[in-house]
């Protein structure tokens, strides 16, 4: 009993202040990428186009030296639709708020069934860290589920292989309506670095996604932000 | 036994694809039958198409103990006598065959799919069908008072897909059946068809929980084909990495084990403890599961000395965290009686079927590849193998916290000490018509990648084997017998991978 006291008084267990400060990111964090100022003859060139849905974030996407664009240790990247997505300054449009019925139907709490659906585990591995007691994310209402008729909606993740297709339309089928969508994952977005591979098949077109969460995988900062935007308890 | 029957090589060292023997399909049934009884174990047993209408069937053994490791092939037709008619280890890797490559092999034990995919690595000629995704026949068990539960694909916590069909009496489990496939993404074809730099991140994904672990063996792989020399620095930096993975892993399933058993301090504490892991990852690589640190040629990210003091000095806090939290865990008479003689794995099973890693290490096989088939630099810092004997879920804790202890101590060593030079040098074209065997001991075990090069130099075969793929099967021996409800503990103390295994 002593070493539980003790424990308790020695761990430290605070969570994350939300919205965190970026002074909680190492400085070689690959957040969201900005594009960087142009300068002198080089001020007439096109920008480039960004998808942060195909991007994995590898540090060859805008290797040093690049003068087009950079990444910055910005972790917040959620939004709404896939297009927002897309970006030729880096600046992305952060998701907006649930509309008030939606948000008054859901009251102070969000419960989510997550499903793994041709993923390297990689996303799963950080959806359980938000549950942990730094991200905490129980403390906004949020939490995972084991049944989808107990869900306010499903959490989507991998490339949605051949072999999940129908795991995944039977338990978004099994959430009671009115539901939400969120794919997490550059897999579940755009099939990741596995885009090519005949196995990915995406999230059908019947499953319509209300929110997007670029990475691989997403920082744990990036999906909680994303999550409390769509509760409107970040703005 | 004929003495040339399989060619010696050695982790990482390339051989011309010529001098490997090219057996009967008999004689190497016969070759694997004589020497997985001998206490060799098949480390890679695979497919690759070798002219329009035939098949190349390579066998990688290695004898953990002695530090051997051999190939050895056979050309075959569609059909031939199966391997696993006679050597039980093969059985396995024969149903992936069957499954990838479209064979028919005659006699073998059971072809059901591992996977439920369509071949991708046949013989253009050959007439495949393809597989039935729905068929799928096993052993059941039926009697008046016998049930089945069945669980998944979509289980009821954050977890990778699986489909677990528990044949029971009462609360007794007489045999578990597990079905996977559902994370088949296609990785080998895309491993051989990518660019270099595309097939890295590829690698980097075939287990989102062992980055670092299949990013050093493809690119071990690579570097060997290459004739590249990573420096001593590239190599001490690969070392902390994938120690800092052991550890953030170990940790994690710990304080999960933990939680399974209701104690939940140490969970709490756990978690958070592996979250400081994943941050030492991500100040040095920027992700924090390791991603984008390890390439071709060595990392791409230096660890500067400013940085090396911080790493060191946050370890060494990780490490007196840890203590007493571990002490906590280990000295809770509940969490004892609830590890003990609960999914117990025999020494005898182990050898049998060629379990590999803390599996291993948890039943008296003191397998490690960094031991056993020492590379980089861990041919320098010797890490002592990690051993307990009893087999079951204490057994394979205890193993994590002696495995955690040693992580640290060779991290705090290694930071602190890290030899001069580049942290990459180039990694150029590959040698032509070679294959390479590239080991790595993985926090799971362990982690091959087999990679053959055709007469150009391009990638002919990248055949990836991941520590799970030998495991899963010790994790329906360890349920039966016990109870419905220990399952989750059980297999948390496994905790294998999905995606490692379905590829």
């Amino acid at each position: 009993m002593l070493d539980l006291l003790r424990n308790r008084f020695r761990q430290r267990t605070d969570p994350v202040p939300m919205p965190a400060t970026s002074a909680s990111l190492p400085p070689r964090f690959r957040g969201r990428p900005a594009v960087l100022e142009a300068s002198g003859a080089d001020a007439s060139r096109s920008l480039p186009v960004i998808d942060l849905g195909c991007s994995v974030f590898a540090p060859e996407e805008f290797a040093e030296g690049s003068r087009v664009a950079a990444f910055t240790i910005d972790y917040r990247m959620a939004v709404r639709t896939r297009e927002a997505l897309v970006t030729s300054t880096g600046e992305v449009e952060l998701a907006a708020a649930l509309d008030a019925k939606m948000r008054a139907l859901l009251g102070r709490s969000l419960r989510l069934r997550s499903v793994a659906a041709g993923s390297c585990g990689g996303c799963e591995a950080e959806l359980t860290a938000l549950g942990n007691v730094v991200f905490d994310m129980a403390r906004f209402g949020v939490q995972f589920v084991a049944s989808p008729r107990h869900a306010d909606g499903i959490v989507v993740s991998g490339v949605v292989s051949a072999n999940m297709r129908e795991a995944l339309e039977k338990t978004y089928d099994a959430v009671p309506d009115p539901k939400i969508v969120i794919a997490v994952g550059a897999c579940a977005i755009s099939g990741g670095v596995f885009r090519e591979s005949a196995e990915a098949t995406g999230i059908p077109p019947s499953i319509p996604v209300d929110l997007w969460i670029p990475g691989c995988p997403p920082h744990p900062l990036t999906i909680l932000d994303g999550l409390l935007r769509l509760l409107d308890k970040v703005r | 036994m004929s003495p040339r029957a399989f060619l010696e090589v050695s982790n990482r060292r390339c051989a011309r694809l010529a001098d490997v023997p090219a057996l009967e399909a008999e004689d190497l049934s016969n070759e694997l039958e004589v020497r997985t009884r001998d206490g060799w174990r098949i480390v890679a047993l695979f497919g690759t198409p070798e002219t329009r209408a035939t098949l190349r069937l390579t066998a990688v053994i290695a004898r953990d103990d002695a530090g051997e490791l051999a190939v050895a092939s056979a050309v075959v037709g569609q059909r031939y006598p199966a391997l696993s008619a006679r050597c039980r280890q093969a059985s396995r890797f024969e149903r992936e065959i069957a499954e990838q490559c479209g064979t028919l092999p005659q006699g073998g034990v059971s072809f059901k799919p591992l996977r439920r995919h369509a071949p991708d690595h046949a013989p253009i000629e050959w007439n495949v069908v393809r597989g039935d995704r729905e068929a799928y026949a096993f052993d059941e068990v039926v009697g008046e008072e016998v049930h089945e539960v069945a669980v998944g694909p979509v289980h009821a916590g954050v977890i990778e897909p699986g489909h677990f069909r528990f044949q029971a009496h009462g609360e007794e489990v007489l045999a578990l059946e597990i079905m996977l496939g559902y994370q088949h993404r296609g990785v080998e074809r895309l491993l051989e068809t990518s660019d270099r730099h595309h097939a890295t991140l590829v690698a980097e994904s075939i287990a989102g929980d062992t980055v670092i672990g299949h990013a050093s063996a493809a690119c071990g792989a690579l570097e060997a084909l290459a004739r590249s020399r990573k420096t001593p620095r590239a190599q001490a930096i690969r070392g902390i990495a994938l120690e800092l993975e052991r550890l953030a892993n170990h940790i994690g399933d710990l304080g999960a084990m933990s939680g399974d058993v209701a104690f939940h301090p140490a969970s709490a504490y756990l978690a958070r403890l592996r979250g400081e892991c994943l941050n030492l990852l991500m100040t040095i690589s920027g992700n924090r599961y390791g991603r984008g640190l390890i390439r071709a040629g060595g990392v791409a990210f230096d660890i500067p000395n400013d940085m090396a003091t911080e790493v060191a000095g946050r370890v060494e806090r990780l490490r007196e965290d840890l203590a007493p939290v571990l002490q906590l865990l280990f000295d809770a008479s509940s969490v004892q009686s609830r590890f003990e003689s609960v999914g117990v794995v025999t020494r005898g099973q182990c050898v049998a079927n060629g379990y590999v890693g803390l599996v291993a290490r948890s039943c008296d096989v003191a397998h490690d590849v960094r031991h056993d088939f020492a590379y980089g630099v861990y041919r320098f810092a010797q890490i002592p193998v990690a051993q307990a004997w009893a087999g079951d879920v204490l057994a394979r804790a205890l193993v994590r916290r002696l495995e955690i202890q040693r992580s640290l101590e060779f991290v705090i060593e290694q930071v602190s000490t890290l030899p001069r030079g580049a942290e990459r040098v180039e990694c150029g074209r590959l040698q032509p018509l070679e294959i390479v065997v590239a080991l790595e001991e993985g926090w799971r075990g362990e982690v091959a990648h087999v990679v053959m090069t055709d007469a150009d130099g391009g990638i002919r075969r990248h055949k990836v084997v991941d520590p799970s793929f030998h495991n899963w099967p010790a994790l329906a021996a360890a349920m039966t017998g016990n109870q419905i409800s220990d399952f989750p503990l059980c297999n948390k103390s496994f905790n294998l991978s999905y995606a490692g295994h379905d590829l």
